[in-house]
């Protein structure tokens, strides 16, 4: 009992460390794949304590809600992301949200980071809004299907259970599986707004999304939006870690070597996954706001054929 | 006692209308009319509810009214006790909003008389236990709405909106008269209980269910026979509107759930697809629709479009699993439409009340004319901003465990051995992820437009704070948006009496688990426990806030808006309502409603403003309503020659229509 708490506890903390660290590694990659030498490893941390140390400078017309709103995005984003799998699956607290409330509590974060967009009545803050609805309409479907997809594979809609399921070796190779891998990938890209669909180092006004929706917030609240899509980053990171590499996860029940050797495996797989997006971001070029919609499509039609893949036999 | 105590309470709702007449000049009226109706919705909510939860037997009574030899049935089951439930805690909740709204009323007389016969009306509907005092109530509940609708007479688009609902008002009670006649047969059994003992051959089953869903269907939104919706529910008073789109519609599904899963028989395969396509059409189009509209009342009509199709979808999903005897997996989905049902009318409630103190405060209905108004109404906007969260489906509130039930039976489905299901279920899920996700844009564009950001006209920069009824009233159906989202367990449970009587089979109690979570099915498959998701926020941003504020910093200073250093410029160049469904009437948009953009750029030199013309085509009315009314025109213009017939031409007609009728009678029998 004591450990299981331990173990719930040390993962709520492992993913808010390990957030801002796993941002700056992707940026230090990205550069050195640039042929620039990039910021410090440790430079998030830095920006989050800087950013947190400094007053607020609020817009005449921001409401309360405008201030209340970087709390509300950080709670469900790290109350989401401390019940994903990471280096075991024996959380204590996995069974109260299943994975189709852990999409819908990034929805709700979504819902309100796009309200304050709209809060100070900002044409850019407008945009950023209008556009991450319209990229969410898409995404967010196409996650359900991925998620009808690996919970009938599963037979279970809670993350520790799938995850269990996908080390056992009755998972076997198969093609809704890869269907759905693809439309992850897919739908992680726009979710963390990554180059091609977003780019999160751009401040050049009318191609940002997120960063048009966050551009009134100064200080500690624009430090805990940062934190929170590092922290989602972290969570989709982790989700398909631990649903399409679940190796080296400590079962329930498990000791103490078993969770350092978990600790250990996850923090090698964020490395790998890291590398991954750094040099998928550098490979490809941003796309108009409005290829968007097919990108996403493609992911959504992806994890229907999924689904509907398992409806007709169960062995795809 | 129930029924009697119920009953009492309709008859004194009927009694006040009469008094309502004659009192309605007078300046007390508005109180005493919304006061007894409160109080009276309040004593039928108790035996209700009381009846429900205490899975009381049913009770049916005969009444010496009505036809002679028939009289009238009236009952109560617990199907009957969960609808009266939400109709009498919507009619509670609307009271008391219409408490401090009916003082802003421009015609009293007009709304007073009818809004006690209305409530009366649905109440009755719900407890009829034949198909005369049926019909006759589910008519007296049109009516009266429609006259409702009808109270602000002199505005055009009002005029225009209750002329549609009352043809499609008229053409739906035709359609369930129709199946009634079916459900009775030959020998005229009139009541719901020979209807029940007697079972229909599978044609005739067929074509009830296809008459309800045109009868049933057309009163509650389904898609293509909403249009008249959007346009009578905006047009009546707020509360009015509330009670349409929050109850009335609910009424309409309790008369297909009565009739199609208790009446008609079993049912055939087919059916469930039939239901399942139509619900899922419904959802998308009624957010899409939603999308495209910047009038705020409007906007919340479609959305109950939207709602009506999530409902169905769970009642689709319960059929097919009733039709291959899965009577577990029925109770599953039949209790997500139930919950649904109840949650639906809590926030839609709240959204009418709110759209009504937004309607007092600044007149306008227009959200591109509003704007900032959390700052003026910081309460409203606080109610409002939680029944935009509920609609949306977002954690920890009611839509979602309404929509996530509905997820869990969808993933029961592929066990169904019929292969038309097989390919409908998905894509039916499919359906109903991508209305929740447009469901979230689109109350972040009705929030986000009519409260936030900076007012638009002077009557929004005027707005001050509504009456204390009303604020109540958004209190109290918000407050139990999160009691249900965050203890959906005791409402689950609360249900089960209904789906055992249904459907023979009921979820598992929902107690066992620990932290009061809700395990629809077994603990290894799902689980989600909205209680520990709300405590585990309402923790972590505390921590949050208050690390931050004792670690770090917590100053603040008012500065201009950032805005990339275009300060101050005017409020019109926020984005509009229009403007922000740009994207998604791009990306949707031009597929469904053929949605085209013309820019008309003026050369250099030239002074004329550039324009951005949009065109919009409702495709449903376009392609199936226009061409019947032209049909009927010139229908009527050919009859039109009938008028102008000598005696001796009309004589000859009525004899050659005597002997037709004489010679199908005889070929006939």
């Amino acid at each position: 009992m004591i450990l299981d708490v331990a173990v719930q506890g040390a993962q709520m903390l492992l993913v808010l460390l390990l957030a801002p660290l796993l941002t700056g590694f992707v940026r230090k990659i990205k550069a050195r794949l640039q042929r620039r030498q990039g910021p410090p490893l440790l430079q998030p941390y830095r920006d989050l304590a800087r950013l947190m140390r400094k007053d607020v400078v609020l817009a005449e017309s921001a409401s309360w809600l405008f201030r209340v709103i970087p709390y509300l995005i950080f709670a469900a984003t790290w109350v989401a992301a401390s019940l994903v799998p990471t280096f075991g699956t024996s959380l204590l607290f996995s069974w109260s949200a299943d994975l189709i409330a852990i999409i819908a509590l990034l929805g709700s974060a979504r819902f309100f980071l796009a309200l304050a967009g709209l809060d100070v009545g900002t044409s850019f803050g407008g945009i950023g809004s209008s556009r991450e609805v319209m990229i969410a309409s898409l995404a967010e479907p196409a996650m359900i299907m991925i998620v009808f997809t690996l919970a009938l594979i599963a037979g279970s809609t809670q993350l520790s259970t799938m995850a269990e399921f996908m080390a056992s070796p009755a998972v076997g190779l198969r093609v809704s599986l890869a269907l759905a891998l693809i439309a992850l990938i897919m739908v992680a890209i726009a979710e963390n707004g990554r180059i091609p669909v977003d780019n999160p180092a751009t401040h050049l006004e009318l191609t940002m999304v997120h960063e048009a929706m966050v551009l009134e917030y100064s200080g500690r609240h624009l430090a805990l939006i940062e934190l929170s899509s590092a922290l989602k980053l972290v969570l989709y990171v982790s989700i398909i870690a631990c649903l399409f590499a679940p190796w080296g996860l400590a079962a329930a029940g498990a000791g103490l070597p078993a969770l350092a050797i978990g600790i250990a495996a996850y923090i090698g797989k964020l490395a790998i996954l890291g590398f991954l997006l750094a040099l998928f971001e550098t490979s490809i070029a941003k796309m108009r706001v409005f290829r968007v919609p097919e990108f996403l499509g493609a992911a959504l039609m992806l994890g229907l054929l999924a689904t509907l893949l398992r409806f007709v036999s169960g062995s795809f | 006692m129930t029924l009697t105590i119920v009953l009492a309470c309709a008859a004194a709702l009927l009694v006040l209308a009469p008094v309502a007449v004659m009192i309605g000049r007078a300046h007390a009226a508005t109180r005493l009319v919304y006061g007894v109706s409160m109080i009276v919705a309040a004593i039928s909510l108790a035996a209700a509810a009381a009846h429900l939860l205490s899975g009381a037997p049913p009770v049916a009574v005969t009444l010496p009214v009505g036809l002679p030899w028939l009289g009238a049935h009236l009952r109560i089951d617990a199907l009957s006790a969960f609808f009266l439930v939400v109709v009498d805690l919507g009619a509670f909740s609307a009271s008391l909003f219409a408490l401090g709204y009916g003082e802003h009323e421009t015609a009293p007389a007009r709304v007073l008389p009818f809004y006690p016969a209305f409530l009366a009306g649905m109440t009755l509907v719900v407890l009829a236990d034949d198909a005369f005092t049926f019909l006759l109530s589910w008519e007296f509940m049109s009516l009266t709405s429609w006259a409702l609708v009808m109270s602000h007479h002199r505005v055009p688009d009002n005029v225009r909106a209750g002329y549609i609902y009352l043809v499609m008002a008229s053409f739906g009670t035709l359609a369930l008269l129709l199946a009634f006649g079916l459900l009775a047969g030959a020998d005229g059994l009139y009541t719901f209980e020979q209807m029940r003992a007697t079972h229909l051959s599978a044609p005739l089953g067929a074509l009830v269910l296809i008459l309800v869903l045109i009868g049933a269907g057309s009163k509650a939104g389904i898609v293509p026979l909403h249009v008249w919706l959007p346009l009578a529910h905006p047009a009546a008073p707020s509360h009015v509107s509330a009670l349409m789109s929050g109850v009335m519609t609910k009424v309409a599904i309790y008369g297909f759930v009565r009739i199609v899963f208790e009446l008609a028989g079993h049912p055939a395969w087919w059916w469930s697809i039939l239901v399942l396509v139509l619900a899922g059409v419904t959802t998308v189009m009624g957010v899409l629709y939603a999308l495209m509209q910047h009038d705020l009342k409007r906007l919340l009509a479609y959305h109950t479009v939207e709602n009506i199709g999530i409902i169905f979808i769970g009642l689709g999903l319960a059929l097919a699993f009733e039709t291959y005897g899965m009577t577990f997996a029925a109770a599953l989905a039949f209790t997500a439409a139930l919950l649904h049902v109840f949650n639906h009318s809590l926030f839609k409630s709240l959204l009418f009340f709110g759209a009504g103190a937004v309607l007092t405060a600044t007149g306008e209905r227009d959200m591109e004319r509003l704007g900032g108004l959390i700052h003026p109404m910081p309460r409203t906007a606080f109610m409002f901003l939680i029944g935009c969260a509920a609609i949306s489906a977002l954690p920890p509130l009611n839509g979602f465990v309404s929509e996530w039930l509905t997820f869990q039976a969808i993933l029961l489905s592929p066990q169904l051995p019929s292969w038309g299901l097989k390919f409908t279920v998905p894509a039916v899920g499919a359906l109903l992820a991508l209305s929740a996700a447009l469901a979230a844009a689109c109350f972040v564009k009705a929030y986000g437009v009519t409260f936030l950001g900076r007012p638009r006209s002077r009557a929004a920069a005027a707005a001050t704070e509504t009456d204390r009824f009303s604020l109540a009233a958004m209190f109290l159906l918000a407050a139990l948006c999160l009691l249900v989202g965050v203890l959906p367990g005791l409402f689950i449970n609360a249900l089960g009496p209904v789906s055992a009587m249904v459907l023979g089979g009921h979820m598992p109690v929902q107690t066992g688990a620990q932290w009061l979570a809700l395990v629809p099915i077994a603990e290894s498959r799902s689980s989600y426990d909205g209680l520990l998701v709300f405590l585990f926020m309402a923790m972590s941003g505390t921590l949050a806030a208050f690390a931050i504020h004792r670690l770090a910093s917590d100053r603040l200073r008012r500065a201009p808006a950032w805005d990339c250093g275009y300060p101050d410029a005017s409020p019109a160049t926020q984005y509009t309502a229009t403007s922000f469904a740009q994207p998604i009437r791009r990306v949707f948009g031009s597929v469904v409603f053929l949605a085209r953009e013309h820019v008309e750029m003026p050369l250099p030199g030239d002074v004329r403003p550039a324009r951005l013309k949009v065109d919009i085509h409702d495709l449903i009315w376009d392609a199936l309503y226009a061409p019947i009314a032209v049909g009927i025109g010139i229908a009527a213009d050919r009859l039109n020659r009938l008028q102008f017939l000598t005696i001796r031409q009309f004589l000859t007609l009525v004899f050659c229509t005597l002997v037709v009728i004489l010679l199908v009678l005889a070929i006939w029998s």
